[in-house]
């Protein structure tokens, strides 16, 4: 893929978010109260920030067409697996954590996450999920009185 | 008055060295250092994940542990980048150009002990600074008003915008972005709920713990995962290594001095980044020797002095964060967060308010720095183990360090999921080229400009120029101006500059 196109890509999309971004700040603004400078409603100031952000997001974007490639800094296809695995094990703690403790908590982000490196085999994934599960007894169960329960169902 | 400071840094060196806020500092010092050796982990995370730790403490003691991570963490970035080439801090990237051809040539041990001795003296001058232009700057702070702390703001936020890596549009763009999130929670003036979402969790703002770590933990583990690859470094650094011969030491000596005045500039003007100013005092080392063309293959200069630079920077950095409340950087709006949390308002009453606190952070940076070299001896070869550690290992654990510390600010899942969320929207403008570290400082500083913001408006009655009126205000409402047109005309430049490219090409 030809590096200068990437960069151009990037700007632009970056561009379109912060104007994206700046016009839900306004929208989600304008329904507190705005106000005039002398009387200042709660709505004003995010309302001028999302101006300014859609307005900066803007001239990214018009700017995209004159930035020069940077060298390093080619596109790497999106790393599904991994990003699958971290965001799914961190929801796992919080489910796990509501219904079942500590322990499976702990238990289910380690392996979970572990599991999104293509290197881990899914022995070496428990194990060291027990050796962290371990951990977190000792350590903040233990001695830093951390107020989640081991088990609870 | 150089009499009383000189008083009030002994009585600073009483509170330090009582046992128990010892044992924190030295507590830091160890965390910080041993987090900042796991690759990919620097003093941003090193810090959030630590946060959580010192919400139990007292504010002084809290306040020299956090310091202690800062220093401990950025001497471990040193290592990895000495040994390994691997930046885990953005500052350490000109540290590994010289750092590691050098290990590469067996002299690891001293690149590293030059590094150790050479952050000693950086940091000493730097506290030096501290001691005698902090009271300086307090009896000037006290003209500020709302007008002059809302532009003085402006400034440090356009500064840390503008000077950090990459496009300075998006710097501004994210600096605006963490404005923004700063503005989520309770209005105080009206107690109207802004971006809550209908969650009742978030009126009270969002977490700190958990956006610094959604930025600077989750999103890296999303961007680095399955690539980075840990070159296995057969360096094997011992004790016996590490003497520096007498030449050796010469050679260091002025690029050290140099390297620490750039710092000690630098760290003066609010907002410039830590790394810009180790490039700058490599720039400059390269520029002053006689032989350049060793630079890239192994010169001891080419460590000592972009190490010194960023470590005078480092704590002249703290001057501004402790006496106007305006913070440099990402860590150091971390470090103003906790001083909030704690209870403390930083500004110019805090020297006098919490005298304790300020000269005792003095003095602990003396001691932190001694802890750190007689650590750092006899633990080197620990060090180099960890820094093996493969990083399939490594990001499982540190997620879970970094999900039961968010859990154990409030007590509430809810805040893990923040984490999750910002780690999203991190990991999203990383891929799009946005640097994420402004988000921090917009989100830090962002209630603070706004309540200045209304009041300076409630004095002149809704008349914008009173900004520009008040002449303290105005100077750095003209500085603001100043850098925007200078920005604007390296922007153009470029723009020509490729233009020319593209029609040279055709």
């Amino acid at each position: 893929m030809n590096g200068r196109f990437d960069n151009y890509r990037r700007d632009y999309y970056g561009g379109a978010l912060m104007v994206l971004l700046g016009g839900v700040t306004v929208l989600q603004s304008a329904s507190y109260e705005i106000g005039t400078l002398t009387q200042m409603g709660p709505g004003l100031y995010p309302a001028a920030l999302g101006v300014m952000l859609a307005l900066t997001g803007l001239a990214i974007a018009l700017n995209a067409r004159f930035v020069e490639p940077e060298e390093g800094s080619d596109a790497l296809p999106p790393e599904w697996r991994g990003w699958f695995c971290i965001v799914l094990s961190i929801i796992a703690f919080i489910l796990a954590g509501t219904y079942g403790g500590l322990v499976p908590a702990t238990f289910a982000i380690v392996f979970i996450s572990a599991l999104g490196d293509r290197e881990n085999t899914i022995k070496g994934a428990f194990l060291l999920s027990l050796v962290i599960v371990a951990v977190s007894v000792v350590v903040f169960w233990w001695a830093l009185d951390l107020q989640l329960p081991l088990f609870r169902w | 008055m150089i009499a009383q400071a000189l008083q009030d840094l002994w009585h600073g060196f009483g509170v330090a060295l009582i046992p128990h806020n010892l044992m924190w500092s030295f507590f830091g010092v160890l965390i910080g250092n041993l987090i900042g050796v796991l690759p990919g982990m620097g003093a941003l995370s090193a810090i959030s994940i630590l946060l959580p730790l010192t919400y139990s403490l007292q504010p002084v003691p809290a306040i020299l542990m956090l310091a202690g991570i800062y220093y401990g963490s950025m001497y471990g970035g040193a290592i990895g980048a000495i040994l390994l080439n691997l930046p885990s801090h953005p500052p350490h990237a000109v540290t590994c150009l010289d750092g590691y051809p050098l290990t590469k040539q067996g002299k690891g041990g001293i690149a590293l002990s030059i590094t150790m001795l050479v952050s000693f003296f950086a940091a000493s001058c730097g506290i030096i600074v501290m001691i005698f232009a902090s009271p300086l700057l307090v009896s000037v702070a006290f003209q500020f008003g709302p007008p002059e702390l809302f532009s003085i703001m402006l400034l440090g936020l356009l500064c840390g915008a503008t000077m950090s890596k990459g496009s300075a549009l998006k710097g501004v763009a994210m600096t605006i972005f963490g404005l923004i999130v700063g503005a989520v929670g309770t209005d105080i003036n009206s107690g109207v709920s802004r971006f809550t979402f209908g969650f009742h969790e978030l009126t009270d703002k969002v977490e700190l713990v958990a956006l610094a770590l959604g930025l600077f933990g989750v999103a890296d583990f999303l961007c680095n995962i399955n690539r980075m690859h840990i070159v296995g470094s057969s360096a094997n650094v011992r004790f016996r290594d590490m003497r520096p011969s007498r030449a050796e030491m010469k050679q260091s000596f002025f690029p050290m001095l140099r390297g620490t005045l750039v710092g000690l500039l630098f760290g003066a003007m609010p907002g410039t980044g830590p790394t810009i100013t180790t490039f700058v005092a490599y720039a400059i080392e390269k520029k002053v020797s006689k032989t350049p063309e060793r630079f890239g293959s192994g010169a001891l200069e080419g460590v000592a002095s972009p190490e010194a630079s960023s470590h005078s920077k480092t704590q002249v950095d703290f001057i501004p964060t402790m006496s106007l409340g305006i913070p440099g950087d990402a860590v150091m709006a971390l470090i103003l967060g906790a001083l909030l949390i704690q209870g403390i308002q930083p500004g110019p009453l805090l020297i006098t308010e919490h005298a304790d606190l300020f000269w005792g952070l003095i003095a602990s940076f003396w001691i932190g720095n001694i802890i750190l070299i007689v650590l750092n001896v006899p633990l080197i070869g620990v060090w180099v183990k960890l820094l093996q550690m493969p990083y399939r290992f490594m990001y499982p654990s540190a997620l879970f360090f970094i999900a039961v510390g968010v859990y154990s600010t409030n007590n509430s899942l809810f805040e893990v999921g923040e984490v999750l969320v910002f780690g999203l929207i991190g990991a999203v403008f990383v891929a799009l080229d946005f640097s994420v570290a402004p988000i921090l400082l917009g989100y830090v500083l962002g209630p603070m400009v706004e309540e200045n913001f209304r009041r300076a408006l409630l004095i002149s009655r809704g008349d914008l120029m009173i900004f520009l009126e008040q002449p303290i205000s105005a100077v750095f409402i003209g500085l603001c101006a100043l850098l925007m047109l200078l920005q604007t005309y390296f922007a153009l430049r470029g723009i020509r500059r490729s233009k020319w490219g593209v029609l040279a090409a055709k």
